[in-house]
């Protein structure tokens, strides 16, 4: 047995990191040292770590795209599991709605797809995934199994 | 240098000698990827077990490192940690590259 844990520890982190692949890299390395996720399971770590991921991935992409901007990211852990949200003042997804996500298929090795999986990764480990645009905000909001 | 390449025999073994492989490092990967598999070899095994995240661009620039390498010839993997495994069995990239569990197995291993 590990230490009992005494304190109540804190249950929610939110960061705010610039929109940039450097700036997704170390504020994943930021979240996952803090608690909630710093107390889960490698697995759970790992699955969180590629949903945040891909969501952020996505809004420097298509999002804001060359423009700067801000993102902000909340996790908590309740009595469900963990909760995410995160925001970001970038352009709307096209039409209002998540992309679908469709698996590709793989069957002609010189021509296997080099991206588009990350929507189609980011349904397979979330779930109720909601996304709301209000005002000049998008607004993603998932949850995830521990 | 983050990928390190050397020669066991006829196979060129290049080790991945960076945690991650994400959108920050896609580019560059995949440029360093074409540049060390121009050297002949009858085996290329890239050595994974440093590397414990991948997301979609890292996987994206793995399966470019592959098609440059050419329809005869395969591009091995070694050593996927627990996420990067994940990953791969997700997107069912699992079933399109020969996975060997380590180096020394991917090694030791005729073709």
């Amino acid at each position: 047995m590990t230490d009992v844990q005494i304190d109540q520890p804190q249950r929610q982190a939110r960061i705010a990191i610039k929109s940039d692949f450097l700036a997704i890299r170390h504020g994943l390395h930021s979240l996952l040292a803090q608690e909630p996720l710093a107390g889960l399971s490698q697995d759970c770590r790992g699955r969180a770590e590629i949903v945040i991921a891909e969501a952020l991935n996505n809004i420097v992409e298509h999002a804001y795209g060359d423009a700067s901007g801000d993102i902000e990211i909340l996790v908590g852990l309740d009595g469900l599991g963990l909760c995410c949200q995160i925001s970001d003042h970038g352009r709307p997804m096209p039409n209002g709605q998540l992309p679908a996500g469709l698996p590709h298929i793989l069957d002609d090795c010189q021509d296997l797809p080099e991206g588009g999986f990350g929507w189609f990764l980011i349904r397979s480990l979330a779930q109720d995934l909601t996304y709301r645009r209000s005002g000049n905000q998008n607004r993603l909001h998932f949850r995830m199994a521990t | 240098m983050e990928l390190l390449a050397e020669n066991f025999g006829d196979i060129l073994v290049i080790r991945a000698d960076q945690d991650r492989i994400d959108a920050a490092c896609a580019i560059r990967f995949k440029d360093q990827m074409r540049d060390l598999t121009q050297k002949p070899a009858a085996r290329i095994i890239l050595d994974m077990s440093q590397v414990a995240f991948i997301d979609s661009s890292g996987l994206g620039a793995i399966v470019a490192a592959m098609k440059a390498i050419g329809p005869d010839k395969q591009l091995e993997l070694s050593g996927l940690t627990g996420t990067v495994q994940k990953v791969f069995r997700l997107t069912r990239m699992d079933t399109i590259f020969k996975i060997h569990d380590t180096l020394a197995f991917g090694v030791a291993k005729a073709s």
